[in-house]
């Protein structure tokens, strides 16, 4: 429908990063040169730094910063595993190469810089975003866990070798993995209006059978559980660059809500990240009231559960009517519905008469 | 009933000490071919160190050991050796030469001061020990400096206790030589008994850092432990007993010897420590103090008491101005029956010993005569001794410890360690004996890293070689929580132990470990203490030294690193100047140690 001008953001994301990390080399550097111990100052990631930020709708870090010194015996090893992750990183982006974490903790042993373990490792590199601002996503360190999308977008590729080549995310049915060379692609054009992300792999492959994407024009994208940060970035870029109104569809229970949350406010762990958050992204179901109103199949909430909604009522995230509506509910019916509850009414009545009503419920 | 008398006729004979110690050979150490030549070395070889010491003389001990008709000792059964041991002691004059060397408990050894050897014993059994396994004479040489020299060549005639000389021969002694040479043959293992020979040279040589001793084995290896220093341990004085270590046999055995016809002076003449005080307050509490009958005193007794108080400072302290009339005018309504209770109603302020100087000063106090005491009361007077609590502890001047000077010379010579640290307790006593702790704890150098410690036991200078795990100090040691002075295992130190007193209480009469007395046990444990908390600051200062080094390996591990990332991230060429970097964390390291 509306074809976007695609800007070239991946290129020009890549070259501030290289940039960025230039710069932080060259602080090093200049402190080494003047004769004094390097250090960084970077914002502390202590839970008493961590804010809900209500103008933002996510968590921010607060103005407590951290100087990490190579003076302090104690931070110097840290300190220079930093120095080594930004290098590392630098060469992944200057190379246009990819890697994972478990990549990070293997490649430091190269470098005699080997990582006590792999949450050292892991550590080291959060530092390395909080310490420059971008996401190791940015740096070319993906995660192990995959997404899935599928609908009318043409992506143009930037990774070596596919450079300009286009590719319409309805040419696989089972949908396409998003991974590292579809989160560096430049949007080409899209014929869709709406991204619609669902929790489960079965109903993906549902809609897609039930051509939900032309019925409503409709981006779909596989979350699997949690969304990675990857395709949270990827959403985000939907919303943000093609303007698409985001609707998530999860299970009906306090852990389906929060994969929504997540995809809409962020995560505590990310408060030092900024674009991996879709503040206007929406929840529709499966809502509490849905379990009631559609007459769905249930299980009882376990103790668990319980827990779970007792902890969401105190977060700062789950502060609008609807969360709170539904929360209430959650815990007056005792009651979780999956998604797969609808079909007890067909298998085709969830795209036929849950999603329509919904979407419409939603404004979309 | 004849018959069965005749089954239970016992023959009663009298043995000599000799005999005695010829069919006990075992309780002095002279147990098997190799304890035998160990205990013979080590005997003769304290011989010598006491007589040099007795004169002040720096000792230098020469010993050898020859196999005898070469070639016969066996891997098995040991063979013949010949011993000879010279030193520059005292000497030993030349009537006193048989008996020295051919009878059996006859010495200069018997007295209360602390010297190696105690009974004068050892020398002799190891002569004894030479003539039942080789039938073989003994050849003394000796002289005490004067324009002679003795040679004599015995036996001992071991049924009767007696030397028998076989040759005497006089020469003159040019060179004014002093000392003494014993040469004998002896059946032995030398090669079963060479490392603790050996070892025990090296520990004496330890703990007598001032001799000079030198030991020719039988392979002909020679071995030298020379002295370190000249300087000497201040001599111990020959001391009395004292009342808590004495028994009723030498209580009577003073009683034969004493000139003194009161217990008053016999207490004060004979005992250790025991002056009039003393003296008087112990008799009143034994019950053994008499004083006249008020009733029977004279008026110039009266004037005589008064002037006792009037004439010494001391007494007019307590009692004030006394008059005649004030002594008179209740003696003659007094019911009291001796003048120590009279004077105590009468004084009632003034202490009783205070009373008992007064009255023993204007003679009213009776003691009776020691000879004359009854069985029954020298037993009482034992016990009472023992039970009276305010003799003054015996003093240490009878004692020669060797001083923390010289046993830290000696531990260095030794063991050249890196750390060292000694303490000297202060005397105590342990049921009348004097004794004094020296402890020694030693870290590095020549010291072996074993799970262990290397324990050094020393009593009166003798090492101590056999039954470590028996000994009060290993037990001591090992009572210790050594973690609390970051002592961890495989770390090479040694303890070193050294009871002094002139009644070691050994367990056994070999002489090889020393019983657990409590006082002694607590001196030992304080004793390692005080050294172990000296080796805990050492050993935090050399952890503190290698946590520094630790510390600056990892400023020279990562700093290069970060200095090659930035420049690789900075896009030089040039990896900036760490040097300067590194230098200032030394420096201030250095400061801060």
């Amino acid at each position: 429908m509306t074809k976007k001008e695609p800007e070239s953001s991946a290129k020009k994301k890549s070259e501030k990063i290289l940039k960025d990390l230039r710069g932080f080399g060259s602080n090093l550097y200049g402190q080494m040169e003047k004769g004094t111990f390097p250090w960084v100052e970077m914002p502390s990631r202590s839970t008493e730094n961590i804010f809900y930020s209500p103008d933002v709708r996510q968590y921010i870090l607060g103005d407590k910063s951290v100087k990490r010194s190579a003076r302090n015996i104690r931070h110097i090893k840290p300190f220079t595993q930093m120095v080594w992750a930004g290098f590392f990183a630098s060469e992944l982006v200057k190379n246009r190469k990819t890697s994972t974490l478990r990549d990070v903790y293997y490649s430091a042993q190269a470098y005699e810089m080997s990582f006590k373990d792999q949450p050292e490792s892991n550590n080291i590199i959060t530092d390395l975003e909080t310490a420059t601002g971008f996401a190791r996503e940015d740096f070319n360190v993906f995660p192990e866990e995959r997404s899935a999308i599928f609908g009318d977008l043409t992506i143009e590729y930037t990774v070596p070798g596919y450079e300009g080549k286009q590719l319409n995310l309805t040419s696989h049915p089972d949908g396409v993995m998003i991974g590292p060379s579809l989160v560096s692609s430049e949007f080409a054009k899209t014929g869709c209006d709406k991204v619609i992300a669902i929790e489960k792999g079965g109903l993906f492959t549902r809609f897609i059978e039930e051509r939900v994407h032309e019925k409503f024009n409709a981006l779909l994208i596989l979350t699997a559980g949690q969304a990675p940060r990857a395709t949270r970035h990827f959403i985000n870029r939907l919303n943000r660059e093609l303007e698409l109104p985001v609707f998530i569809f999860t299970d009906g229970d306090p852990w389906g809500m929060h994969i929504a949350m997540v995809i809409i406010s962020g995560s505590a762990n990310a408060a030092h990240l900024r674009g991996l958050t879709t503040p206007d992204a929406k929840w529709g179901g499966v809502y509490a009231t849905d379990i009631v109103d559609y007459k769905l199949p249930s299980d009882p909430l376990t103790d668990m559960d319980v827990k779970r909604l007792h902890e969401l009522t105190k977060d700062p995230r789950y502060t609008g009517d609807l969360w709170k509506r539904e929360i209430k509910t959650f815990m007056k019916i005792k009651k979780k519905a999956e998604q797969e509850a609808f079909s007890r009414y067909g298998l085709t009545y969830i795209v036929d008469e849950y999603l329509p009503a919904k979407l419409e419920e939603m404004g979309a | 009933m004849e018959g069965r008398c005749k089954q239970t006729l016992v023959t009663f004979q009298e043995i000599s000490p000799a005999d005695f110690f010829y069919r006990n050979r075992d309780i002095a150490g002279f147990t098997n071919p190799s304890r035998a030549i160990f205990a013979s070395i080590r005997e003769l070889v304290e011989n010598s160190l006491d007589s040099a010491d007795q004169i002040g003389v720096p000792p230098e001990v020469y010993v050898r050991l020859s196999e005898e008709n070469s070639g016969t000792a066996t891997e098995s059964e040991g063979g013949v050796y010949r011993l000879k041991i010279m030193d520059n002691g005292s000497g030993i004059s030349a009537r006193h030469i048989p008996s020295a060397f051919g009878q059996v408990l006859f010495g200069s050894k018997y007295t209360l001061k602390q010297a190696r050897g105690t009974f004068g014993l050892g020398g002799k059994m190891a002569i004894l020990y030479g003539q039942i396994t080789t039938h073989k004479p003994v050849l003394v040489k000796s002289s005490t400096g004067t324009s002679k020299i003795y040679e004599y060549k015995m036996m001992i005639d071991i049924q009767r206790n007696r030397p028998l000389i076989l040759d005497r021969k006089t020469r003159r002694n040019k060179e004014q030589w002093r000392g003494t040479i014993v040469e004998f043959s002896l059946e032995g293992d030398y090669l079963r008994a060479m490392s603790k020979i050996l070892e025990y040279l090296k520990q004496t040589a330890l703990v007598t850092p001032y001799a000079d001793i030198r030991f020719v084995d039988p392979k002909g290896r020679f071995y030298m432990f020379n002295r370190a220093t000249k300087k000497m341990p201040p001599p111990p004085t020959e001391t009395l007993a004292h009342p808590y270590g004495v028994d009723v046999e030498t209580i009577q055995r003073l009683i034969r010897v004493t000139n003194y016809r009161n217990l008053l002076d016999f207490m004060r003449k004979h005992f250790h420590r025991v002056g009039q005080g003393t003296s008087l307050s112990f008799l009143d509490f034994a019950g053994f103090i008499k004083t006249a009958t008020p009733q029977s005193l004279k008026p110039e007794d009266v004037t005589k008491l008064v002037e006792t108080i009037k004439n010494h400072k001391k007494f007019r302290k307590f009692f004030g101005k006394v008059s005649e009339e004030e002594i008179k005018v209740p003696l003659k309504k007094t019911k009291s029956q001796n003048m120590l209770d009279f004077m105590q109603a009468s004084f009632p302020n003034v202490d009783r010993t205070i009373i008992l100087r007064l009255l023993s000063s204007a003679g009213f106090v009776r003691t009776k005569n020691p000879r004359k005491l009854k069985p029954s009361e020298i037993v009482r007077l034992v016990r009472m001794m023992k039970r009276y609590p305010d003799f003054l502890p015996p003093d240490a001047s009878c004692l020669s410890p060797l001083g923390e000077d010289l046993l830290r010379t000696g531990i260095l010579k030794e063991l050249k360690p890196e750390f060292i640290a000694v303490s000297q307790r202060k005397p105590s006593t342990y049921a009348g004996h004097p004794f004094v702790v020296e402890a020694a704890i030693a870290y590095g150098g020549d010291i072996p890293k074993k799970d262990d410690f290397v324990i050094y036991r020393f009593a009166n200078r003798i090492p101590l070689l056999y039954d470590e795990a028996s000994d009060v100090s290993v037990k001591v040691i090992r009572s210790i929580n050594w973690r609390r002075y970051k002592v961890s295992s495989g770390m090479p130190i040694a303890i070193l132990v050294h009871v002094c007193s002139t009644k070691v209480p050994y367990k056994t009469v070999g002489k090889e470990f020393i019983a657990d007395r409590p006082e002694v046990k607590n001196e030992i444990l304080n004793g390692i203490r005080e050294v172990a908390r000296r080796l805990q600051t050492f050993l935090s200062k050399q952890e503190h030294r290698a946590k520094e080094k630790k510390r600056l390996s990892v400023f020279s591990k990562y700093l290069p690193k970060i200095a090659r990332f930035s420049t690789d991230l900075a896009g030089k060429s040039k990896e900036p100047d760490i040097q300067l970097l590194l230098r200032s964390v030394q420096k201030y390291d250095e400061e801060g140690a």
